[in-house]
């Protein structure tokens, strides 16, 4: 394989007039600007929904609190529900697809530039649709800005009848259009993976994260086709005379859960399985070891691949199935859960006589290890049925899920921005502020989403704007409240640290975690065309094999 | 089961034995369904946490026992790719927890969900409103609001109450943690649930599915009464509405104004459905779905300006005269 790469600069635009780089990053088609343009466009979108979480507790901080109004209150979870799903974790995970997959697969780019950059702008788009509902969602019925029917939306909240007003349309539309944003970038993905590999790099060779946003593309395409289907069918019923999920002409509000959950549920592990890849390429390097059972690892990843895809209705577990239905999802939930363990073991023992290095991207990843077992095993708790008739719907739900995402999905992802920054910027984020960061996180996370769990199990429900004094809720919450600002702190000190050490930062080198896969044999950051020479690859650590000629993997795979 | 006995000693909160309390718990269950919901989530738990002992104790055993020290820095460790036999048994052990698990769960959900409706069951009728509770026991001629009422069953004597549950307008979802889990109310789709408490006491609980602006304030009152108290109940709420001569101007204001639009009242003009019947009002506790106590000055409040109770309620600001408010006010207070 070669590593002579040649620098292009002029990668970065400085120098340039403002009006003519912004020119170039507004048409640019190359993967790793859009890959940047996504991740931004999220973090954007991480700042906006979080203040929204931040007025939810501090609403919710004591008993009859009046902070906001009902309706208001309402807007905020819908609004934060659906930006942090849509556009803030999946347009940074997207992101980092686009910059990695065709560096770590020795590519010169996806396989589809323009329509990886019309599928950004897709997706960009729909995300200012859903915020111009503040100032177009009133129409001519003066009904309230913004969508408040929750993230899911259920039928027939969603109807004409519930949700006068544009509030709901401009909802439907920004997922719809977002939705085939998303829909271009995993055809993308796909395409890429399967067709622009360099000699060498057979499926089985793939660094793991590429496994992972293979299977998530194809996941993506199955699960974000129902949500369109159901968004049209939603947009006829509101504006056309259809009756589908219009109960009040006879039309069907099972239906429109089956249709949101079999996107919901998917999603779930489309965003899970992402951060799943990034443990995956951290914790052997940090560890200084393989991956311990690659093959198992990328069967566990397909198998959750298609098992997920019949768990969905385990989210209407109190909705009315008969016995049977409730019993088939019961099982395939909790079946879920042995490739997810499976993984689980597999990381311990990557780690299982390494030498773990504990620099900050490796931090996070074992804060995930803790906190996805957690919500692992609470997950298993409420695939149990009848014990989930206690607690869905309730805030024991709420702190599971928060659990996935943000001490899950979130934690590796921050794990992946500070182990794939030097490649993007050609400068190191600071360690200092990075443990800043890491241990305010943890602690907030903690206190918050710790504690969430207990007045579920006192009987607080979800999505409620405030609740009557003397159910035993009011201290629990102002904890819960406490640990949400002290994750805000976090974040800024984060933000914080992306900016500074963007100009200030010590200069990274080309592979400064001394790791094994293709992205770190190229310059940081990397040129346009990224390999001045396409990689030839004989093993899955093509880096260590090039480091240690005595020992290559090769020789044993 | 001896883990769930230590369980809800564990984690009872002492207020759900009391009455009076508001709190609630879904480990101080007062009836079958919640019993047998908290027996699994025992044992679930018992499982649960079984794992997560072992594969925290491995984690933390791991990170400790393998971080890198000053000595070793320049090396690299054995490259170990992987273990066939090790991937056999941690694939085949949570097959097998897993088969255990749902097992136990299936159990459950079909004793839950299939229990046979006896004869002697109390039937009602439970229909979600935007935002309020409707109760109407088809079998009895009662119709009420809010407060539902329940006999206690009896061990020797089993009177459980099975509830259909309907929605007028969008989803809801009853929820008596105490009492059992809860199931959600979905327009055109019934559904069922029952409960047979084993205590007397009033048990609260909210829509747990949200159902607009006011979900909030849709709270569940369930009074459980001993079957003396139930059949008076019952009988009270059977008789038509009170007309006393000495109210009559009240009744009019009623009768003449929007409220008939929305509330009935049994033996009058008044048989609107958006709202909670009024028969016997005074009967209840609280006003505006448990938002307010039910006394003269929150319901003088709650007519002529609902949003100061309950905000988004779709009750409208009746906006009558002094005059007219105090008589509606002394018709209202009549219905007994």
């Amino acid at each position: 394989m070669s590593s002579n790469a040649i620098t292009i600069p002029g990668i970065r635009v400085e120098g340039k007039p403002w009006l003519e780089a912004l020119h170039e990053w507004v048409t640019t088609v190359d993967h790793k600007r859009l890959g940047i343009l996504y991740i931004i466009y999220g973090l954007g979108f991480l700042v906006v929904g979080g203040v929204e979480a931040l007025i939810i507790r501090i609403q919710l901080m004591h008993s009859h609190n009046d902070f906001v109004s009902p309706q208001t209150f309402n807007r905020m979870f819908t609004m934060h529900g659906t930006t942090m799903i849509f556009f803030m974790v999946m347009p940074v995970l997207f992101g980092f697809a686009n910059y990695l997959v065709p560096l770590m697969i020795g590519a010169r780019d996806m396989a589809f530039p323009r329509l990886n950059a019309f599928s950004f702008w897709l997706s960009a788009f729909g995300g200012f649709l859903l915020y111009f509902s503040f100032l177009g969602g009133s129409g001519l019925y003066g009904a309230g800005n913004a969508p408040d029917v929750g993230w899911w939306a259920y039928a027939p909240l969603g109807a004409r009848a519930f949700s006068p007003g544009h509030s709901t349309d401009y909802w439907t539309l920004s997922l719809l259009v977002s939705g085939f944003g998303s829909i271009g970038t995993a055809i993308n993905i796909i395409s890429t993976v399967l067709c622009m590999r360099c000699p060498g790099m057979k499926l089985g060779r793939m660094p793991l994260l590429v496994w992972l946003y293979l299977v998530m593309g194809g996941m993506v395409l199955i699960a974000i086709t129902p949500l369109s289907a159901a968004q049209i069918m939603l947009l006829i019923d509101r504006y056309v005379g259809g009756h589908f999920f219009d109960t009040q002409a006879g039309g069907s509000a099972v239906l429109w859960m089956h249709f949101f959950w079999i996107f919901g549920h998917p999603e779930v592990y489309v965003l899970v399985i992402p951060a799943f890849g990034f443990l995956s390429e951290i914790i052997p390097v940090f560890s200084r070891k393989p991956i311990f059972g690659y093959p198992v690892m990328v069967a566990a990843t397909v198998a959750i691949g298609f098992v997920s895809l019949s768990v969905w209705a385990h989210h209407m577990f109190t909705v009315g199935m008969n016995s049977y239905a409730n019993s088939f999802f019961a099982i395939t939930t909790m079946a879920v859960g042995i490739p997810t363990g499976i993984k689980i073991f597999n990381w311990i023992g990557t780690m299982w006589g390494g030498r773990i290095q504990f620099k900050v991207p490796m931090l996070f990843c074992i804060g995930f290890l803790f906190q996805f077992l957690i919500a692992g095993l609470t997950g298993i708790i409420q695939a149990s049925v009848p014990v989930d008739w206690q607690l869905s719907l309730s805030y024991f739900v709420v702190a599971h899920f928060h659990y996935v995402i943000v001490g899950g999905i979130l934690f590796a992802t921050f794990g992946a921005f500070y182990y794939w920054y030097p490649k993007v910027t050609g400068r190191m984020l600071s360690e200092r502020l990075g443990k800043w960061h890491f241990w305010l996180f943890v602690i907030g996370f903690h206190l918050t989403f710790d504690v969430m769990h207990i007045p579920g199990l006192l009987g607080m429900p979800r999505r409620i704007y405030t609740y009557e004094p003397g159910r035993g809720w009011d201290t629990l919450n102002l904890i819960i409240s406490i640990g949400a600002f002290i994750q805000a702190i976090a974040i800024l000190v984060f933000v914080w640290n992306l900016i500074r050490s963007y100009f200030t930062g010590a200069k990274a080198a080309n592979d400064p975690w001394d790791a094994w896969t293709l992205e770190w044999s190229t310059s940081s950051p990397p040129p346009a065309y990224n390999f001045a020479t396409i990689p030839v690859v004989a093993s899955r650590r093509p880096l260590w094999d090039l480091k240690h000629p005595e020992d290559p993997d090769s020789r044993y795979e | 089961m001896q883990s769930a006995a230590f369980l809800s000693c564990f984690v009872t909160i002492d207020a759900a034995a009391d009455p009076t309390s508001t709190a609630t718990n879904i480990f101080a269950p007062q009836s079958t369904p919640a019993r047998s919901i908290l027996h699994l989530s025992a044992f679930v738990l018992a499982i649960t946490g079984i794992i997560f002992v072992v594969v925290f104790t491995l984690l933390v055993y791991a990170i400790a026992k393998f971080r890198a020290r000053s000595a070793n820095t320049n090396s690299e460790p054995a490259q170990v790719y992987g273990s066939t036999q090790i991937e056999l048994a941690w694939t085949i052990i949570p097959v097998l927890i897993v088969v255990v698990l749902f097992m136990a769960t299936a159990r459950v959900i079909h004793a839950m969900q299939d229990a046979p409706e006896p004869t002697n069951a109390v039937k009602v009728t439970v229909i979600g409103h935007q935002f309020w509770w409707e109760y109407r026991y088809p079998e009895l001629g009662v119709v009420t609001a809010n407060e539902l009422h329940i006999p206690v069953s009896d061990v020797a004597h089993p009177t459980p109450t099975f509830l259909q549950l309907l929605s007028a307008d969008t989803d809801h979802s009853f929820w008596i943690p105490e009492l059992a889990g809860k199931t959600d109310l979905v327009p055109n789709h019934p559904n069922r649930m029952w409960m047979d408490p084993e205590h007397t006491g009033v048990f609260v609980g909210q829509c747990a599915q949200y159902c607009g602006t006011q979900h909030a304030k849709m709270l569940l009152r369930v009074s459980v009464d001993t079957p003396e108290d139930f059949a008076r109940w019952i009988r009270e709420q059977q008789r038509p509405a009170v007309a006393d001569e000495r109210v009559a101007a009240g009744r009019r204001v009623f009768e003449t104004t929007a409220c008939i639009n929305c509330h009935a009242i049994n033996g009058t003009v008044a048989n609107g459905r958006f709202g909670p019947d009024l028969t016997h009002l005074m009967s209840r506790t609280t006003i505006a779905a448990g938002a307010a106590p039910n006394t003269s000055q929150n319901l003088r409040l709650w007519i002529q300006n609902p949003e100061a109770i309950k905000r988004g309620s779709l009750m409208p600001a009746m906006q009558l005269s002094k005059s007219d408010l105090d008589s509606l006010m002394g018709y209202l207070e009549t219905l007994r």
